[in-house]
């Protein structure tokens, strides 16, 4: 019968289907951040168990690490006793960790991929929601919480039960000056951030053919917020051709054998999915947010929704409630919104790619006098030397931007780095929720081509006519 | 791990959609590392005003008459956003024991079996009169039976729920995960040795 990659990648780690019990799979590889890692090693301590496969695991801190220089320890205490203490961890159980010094330090979903620690086929998982990023691999890649971190160090395995599968195909072309972040924001605009619950997403069609996996990584990346478990790109000549040379491949087998072994992973076609969602991305255009859920989004030539056209009352309310908070009226056209800082980054949109769009919107421009901070965070410190190599870092600079080491920064400004009561932000990253940026601080989600586009004229415009240099 | 078998206590009411963790516990308190004290930080940006001390009195749960409420009202996809544990850990330590809204985020879900709270998915309808009831009257209490899945509304009314018979088995018991998984260790070995991960 044809199945689908994620029918395969789950019955290929089924360790036990205990009666009446979750079914027990294998997690091929674990991710560890200092979030969400502390009482995970702890509780292990205390019932004197050890990390089953170590080497299995690979830990790096980002969420907490400052953006600027990296000279001398971190001046927030509790920040520093965390990265200390995810260090610390490390050392005790064996597991390998990049920390804030090292050439591969990152966000976790940016170095994953780019090490080439994260392959087709396997299983992977993390403390942390975002998780989802890696599918655009064809691993079944899903976020846990602590407890399951937990129990994935002490058994390498999670209990799980199985999720319906749906299909997202995107057909058409996509336009220029259109981008993958574009896309993703229009499917959950489309199907809402709870329409995916319950489900993994496979995404297919001509568009995600067409796609480089760092778009790829953007698509998968915010299925998250469309509420599926995980999202799912069968592997292609792409995904391969990305793959080959990352340093840390399997070294048992040559590259040709290593591509026909993940080759196989793909779903086969004439599979069947419990639900199906076409989506003409010829017809999207850029996205920006308007309001604190991801699904309260528009394309550049909307406004603001009225309110008194929303016949559901629940939903009535929360639009009142995040306009209210936006400090937007009902019925403002998208493109009358200025902004006050512009943060380019974040495991959604911190990659090279990413910053090409960005410095390619930005050359021969300069930002606009009443942006207050613009901020670039590459996703990962390879990220970062390989556009210093591109000499995108003079762009960004000579643009009026701030290039900043890596880390999660103002994606959730747990590090320094934040708005201010009221600030409006054009960002790439991927939550728009009250106070995520900072209290009081008001984002809107763009891509990173539309977040430049703003920095320079002030406002949301549309980048599809814009005066490149 | 805490289980649940039965709980009685009194009803706050949280009308909003799409609650996410950063509302539930604020980043700035995900830096700590350990498990417990979270309780006085849940909700903080809605319940304190400014100074970040002063309970903001427009916030519903803060009126006097939800001061001990333990089961909390919620309304669609609560729980969404970050993987964060912390989520369930605050709304436990402050003293909820179950929630009950037409829809959760998947990972917050999964997390509150994991520290002996029970979400409860119910119709939004229902959802919605509840809302209206347990504001129309002081001291609304419900009374959530895990083993019959029944919760039992203060005019006896009876209002039943579906939940995974794997999932009400661990909460019933306070069930280990790991333990019960490590039952398994032995075909854990297997698949290992047969995958070459040695
Ligand atoms: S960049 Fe943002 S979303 Fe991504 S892992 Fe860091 S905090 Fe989470």
């Amino acid at each position: 019968m044809a199945k689908t990659i994620y029918q395969k990648i789950w019955d290929a780690h089924l360790v036990a289907e205990p009666e009446e019990q979750d079914a027990i799979v294998y997690i091929d590889r674990h991710y560890v951040h200092e979030v969400t890692s502390p009482q995970a090693f702890e509780g292990l301590r205390l019932s004197d168990r050890k990390v089953r496969r170590p080497e299995l695991t690979y830990a790096t801190m980002d969420h907490n690490i400052p953006t600027t220089k990296r000279t001398g320890p971190i001046a927030d205490p509790l920040s520093r006793a965390q990265v200390e203490t995810l260090a610390g961890n490390c050392a005790d159980f064996g597991i390998a960790c990049f920390d804030m010094d090292d050439q591969r330090n990152g966000i976790v979903h940016v170095v994953g991929p780019e090490l080439g620690l994260t392959l087709p086929g396997m299983t992977i998982v993390c403390g942390d929601s975002h998780t989802s990023t890696h599918g655009a691999f064809g691993a079944l890649a899903h976020g846990i919480g602590t407890s399951e971190v937990e129990h994935v160090l002490a058994t390498q395995t999670l209990l799980q039960k199985p999720s319906k599968t749906m299909e997202v195909r995107l057909n058409g072309a996509i336009q220029p000056g259109v981008t993958a972040k574009d896309i993703v924001l229009a499917i959950i605009g489309r199907i809402g951030t709870s329409g995916g619950t319950g489900y993994v997403i496979e995404y297919t069609g001509d568009a995600i053919r067409a796609m480089s996996m760092e778009a790829r990584m953007t698509i998968c990346n915010m299925t998250i917020e469309a509420g599926a478990r995980a999202g799912l790109i069968s592997p292609d000549e792409t995904t391969f051709a990305y793959l080959e040379n990352r340093p840390y491949l399997p070294q048992d087998k040559p590259f040709d054998a290593l591509k026909e072994e993940w080759r196989a992973w793909a779903s086969d076609p004439g599979c069947a999915y419990d639900t199906v969602v076409e989506i003409d991305v010829d017809a999207v255009e850029p996205q920006v947010t308007w309001g604190t859920s991801p699904e309260m989004v528009t394309g550049i030539s909307g406004q603001t929704p009225m309110l008194d056209a929303e016949a559901d009352e629940n939903k009535r309310l929360a639009y009142e409630k995040a306009l209210q908070y936006m400090g937007l009226a009902p019925g403002t056209p998208i493109t009358e919104i200025a902004v006050d800082k512009v943060f380019i980054g974040s495991c959604t949109n911190g990659r090279i790619e990413d910053l090409r769009e960005a410095a390619h919107v930005l050359k021969g421009h300069a930002i606009a006098p009443t942006i207050k901070q613009a901020l670039l965070v590459p996703g990962s410190q390879q990220v970062k030397r390989q556009a210093e190599a591109e000499g995108l870092d003079r762009i960004f600079i000579d643009a009026g931007f701030e290039w900043r080491e890596a880390g999660c920064s103002m994606c959730l400004a747990m590090n320094d780095d934040r708005l201010e009561p009221g600030d409006r932000c054009a960002a790439t990253s991927n939550r728009n929720f009250e106070g995520r940026q900072g209290k009081g601080g008001r984002t809107h989600l763009v891509s990173p081509a539309m977040a430049a586009a703003a920095a320079v004229t002030g406002r949301f415009c549309d980048v599809r006519s814009w005066d490149y240099k | 791990m805490k289980a649940f078998t039965e709980h009685t206590g009194v009803v706050a009411p949280l009308e909003a959609m799409h609650v996410d963790t950063d509302q539930i516990i604020p980043k700035q308190f995900l830096k700590r590392i350990e498990r417990t004290g979270y309780g006085d930080v849940l909700f903080y940006d809605w319940r304190y005003l400014d100074d970040g001390t002063t309970p903001n009195p427009d916030f519903e749960l803060n009126r006097g008459r939800y001061k001990n409420a333990s089961i909390l009202l919620a309304q669609d996809n609560f729980g969404c956003g970050s993987s964060r544990e912390h989520a369930p850990w605050a709304l436990s330590d402050y003293g909820f024991r179950s929630i009950l809204a037409p829809s959760f985020a998947d990972i917050f879900y999964n997390n509150c079996f994991n520290n002996g709270l029970l979400p409860i998915t119910l119709p939004g309808d229902v959802v919605n009169a509840l809302f209206t009831e347990v504001r129309a009257q002081e001291g609304y209490a419900l009374t959530v039976k895990l083993a019959e899945q029944e919760i039992v509304k203060p005019d006896g009314g009876v209002i039943t729920f579906d939940i995974h018979p794997f999932l009400k088995q661990r909460l019933l018991h306070g069930w280990d995960q790991i333990g019960l998984t490590l039952q398994h260790e032995d075909k854990i070995t297997a698949y290992e040795q047969a995958h070459g991960i040695a």
